[in-house]
């Protein structure tokens, strides 16, 4: 904006106005970020970098104790129980994403094959179940998965599981709970991404000699990868902090990262090292994004894939 | 890098005889004639597409389908495509039946109207798909990409990003898109639709020589009837899924066959012929004496064939008539005649003499051999 040619005095009500309309409109976000992330964010990274005092409440001095626990050096030497924690969120959250796409995709194609009328009864029927609470779904599994269920015992019959063990709790069944509990999350971007899908380009591929299958790979995924990359980013999140599901279904030896630090803040009553714990996810969770947005460049063609 | 690898596939004897050759020459050995016939295709219940469409178009031409919308021109030339399959009917090209061969296994490329570009690729990959889908080794593939560059003179285009391009330059990538695969035939489906008028006939021209130069079959779809008429050797008009006409392009509008060929070829002077005495035709506008008229219903009277002297003249084939319009447009006029109840166009070009106003009496002279009649 200009002000030439206004007199010095307008010019600088002009700026006073601006500066007064800046701060009515953009102070009420930004006071909300800072109350309620910022000085959050900040105080834990403080109760991180503390010493845990009685009843697992933070005290001063400052130290990097919680850390070295947290990569396994206890009172008894080094033990792998946390990093074993570490590893299967991350082997988790890659096996129920990777899971989520495969049984996604087909689903968000064929809704857009459907007739209109169909399309927002098909969505609906994907979304509605993720507005019961999470955690009366999750009994909902624990009682199909129970040792004596017919899925148990179709399990033991085909010899999968041993005798009276039952399919819960175990690592499948958190799978199980992860894959059910976020494929709507994986559903609605790819269906964005194919309601918008450009046919023409892959009628070119075909008549550019590419069969099905290729057709497919060069003209049809490329345009879904900005939706796809959505949903991954939507369920590798949310999965890898996951607690409820592992809580639940995992039983003692299911336990991921979010349950640590869970732990930490109730029970185990350690505040510095659920806090060192809450760092450890949130760096893993942006090197995770980092990966996807270079990903993301790299098959986009150098064009940037918003996320 | 790729100079040295060229060099060496050249180097081998007979290895590769393709490589040797100019797109021309590979394009002028493989120009391939179309037969189609009986085609008929239908969308749903109620839509006919193509109702029974019998059509040959022979090795090296130009041909264009010309129609309105819904005339079945774009299915056409989606089924030489097989990007659709035909209900009924039969297609070969250069002698092989392609009727149910899938798009990928057909050599025949497409310019699409939206060009369909691939986004997510460099230029030189687009232009380079359809050579890698047939597993064309990358340095034979570079090497023809490069030489179509410069046939189409892309210039700098082929190391660009194809959201950098605009509309014409993304025009002449789809066509080298399609010419480096070496197809039997090439189809256009209204490249050119996208595009401003003065661009438009740029690329006309540098179109039709590029199909002289390399000899290729060309089959083109367009609603235009003048971009028709400029760029084809012959044309084929469609109405309601059915050939109406198929002839060169002066055949087509100085002897169009029926009212709706003559009407989409832009002509409005047509007049119900109510006696008939020999090869005097009397109508609305009185009678006139036509030289091989033939036997049709309707007089068409082509407005460029018409002469107007100044005032009332008498003589064979004169008509009076009141100028009731004229639109000025510099190398010619054009105008609205009132005769009696009727209206009659006329154009003239503007060779310096008198140009009649509004409200003026004229003398429109007919040439008897400029007179056809078509019927309905």
């Amino acid at each position: 904006m200009s002000y030439i040619g206004v007199t010095p005095t307008a010019r600088s009500r002009a700026m006073v106005s601006e500066a007064r309309h800046l701060l009515l409109t953009v102070a009420p976000g930004a006071s909300w970020i800072f109350i309620f992330l910022v000085l959050p964010s900040a105080y834990l990274m403080g109760v991180a970098f503390m010493t845990n005092g009685p009843y697992g409440l933070p005290e001063m001095p400052l130290s990097l104790a919680s850390f070295e626990r947290l990569a396994g050096f206890g009172f008894l030497g080094w033990s792998p129980g946390n990093l074993y924690t570490l590893l299967r969120s991350l082997w988790q959250t890659l096996v129920s994403t990777g899971l989520v796409v495969v049984v996604a995709y087909p689903i968000a194609y064929y809704i857009t094959t459907c007739r209109e009328k169909w399309r927002p009864i098909l969505l609906l029927a994907v979304v509605v179940p993720s507005w019961t609470n999470q955690v009366i779904r999750t009994f909902g599994w624990m009682n199909l998965l129970a040792p004596g269920t017919p899925l148990s015992g179709l399990a033991e019959g085909l010899g999968l599981i041993a005798p009276n063990m039952g399919l819960y709790p175990s690592n499948f069944a958190v799978t199980l709970g992860l894959v059910y509990n976020f494929l709507p999350f994986m559903v609605l971007p790819l269906y964005g991404a194919f309601e918008k899908l450009d046919t023409a380009q892959v009628e070119a591929a075909q008549d550019l000699y590419a069969s099905p299958v290729r057709a497919f790979w060069h003209a049809v995924f490329p345009q879904t990868l900005p939706g796809l990359l959505a949903g991954i980013v939507l369920v590798a999140i949310p999965a890898f902090g996951m607690y409820v599901i592992p809580e639940l279904l995992g039983g003692g030896k299911g336990m991921m990262l979010g349950n640590l630090v869970a732990n930490q803040f109730s029970g185990g009553a350690n505040w510095p090292l659920g806090a060192a714990g809450a760092i450890l996810m949130l760096l893993a969770t942006f090197i995770g994004l980092y990966v996807m947005r270079r990903i993301g460049k790299r098959l986009g063609g150098g064009e940037e894939v918003v996320i | 890098m790729s100079e040295t690898i060229t060099a060496d596939i050249a180097d081998q004897p007979g290895a590769t005889p393709a490589a040797e050759e100019t797109p021309q020459e590979a394009a002028g050995r493989k120009a391939s004639s179309i037969e189609m016939q009986g085609l008929h295709k239908r969308f749903g219940r109620d839509t006919v597409a193509l109702d029974g469409v019998d059509l040959e178009i022979r090795a090296g031409e130009f041909f264009t389908l010309l129609g309105p919308s819904g005339c079945g021109k774009t299915t056409l030339l989606r089924i030489l495509a097989g990007l659709e399959e035909p209900d009924d009917g039969s297609l070969v090209v250069g002698g092989k039946t392609l009727t149910e061969v899938p798009p990928h296994r057909r050599s025949v490329n497409t310019v699409f109207q939206s060009y369909a570009l691939f986004p997510h690729l460099s230029v030189r990959d687009n232009l380079a798909f359809g050579l890698k889908m047939r597993g064309l080794p990358a340095a034979e593939r570079d090497a023809k990409v490069d030489e179509i560059a410069e046939f189409i003179k892309l210039g700098d285009l082929v190391d660009r990003r194809v959201d950098q391009l605009s509309g014409g330059q993304r025009q002449r990538i789809a066509l080298a898109r399609a010419l480096v695969c070496e197809p039997d035939v090439l189809l256009l489906d209204e490249p050119l639709s996208a595009l401003d008028a003065g661009l438009r006939s740029q690329l006309q021209v540098e179109l039709l020589r590029v199909q002289k130069r390399l000899g290729m079959t060309f089959v083109f779809v367009t609603h235009d009837q003048d971009e028709a008429m400029v760029m084809s050797d012959r044309i084929a008009v469609l109405n309601g899924g059915n050939i109406q006409q198929v002839g060169a392009p002066r055949e087509v509008y100085e002897r169009p066959v029926n009212a709706f060929v003559a009407r989409f070829m832009g002509h409005d002077n047509l007049y119900p012929v109510r006696e008939r005495q020999g090869d005097r035709l009397t109508t609305a506008l009185g009678t006139l004496t036509a030289e091989e008229a033939g036997e049709g219903e309707l007089l068409l009277i082509r407005p460029e064939t018409l002469d107007l002297l100044p005032g009332e003249v008498e003589g064979a084939n004169h008509v009076p008539a009141t100028v009731a319009e004229r639109l000025y447009r510099g190398s010619h006029a054009e105008f609205r005649l009132e005769i009696g109840d009727t209206t009659l166009q006329a154009t003239v070009n503007n060779r310096g003499r008198h140009l009649p106003e509004v409200g003026d009496r004229v003398t429109v002279v007919v040439a008897p051999e400029d007179l056809v009649t078509l019927s309905e």
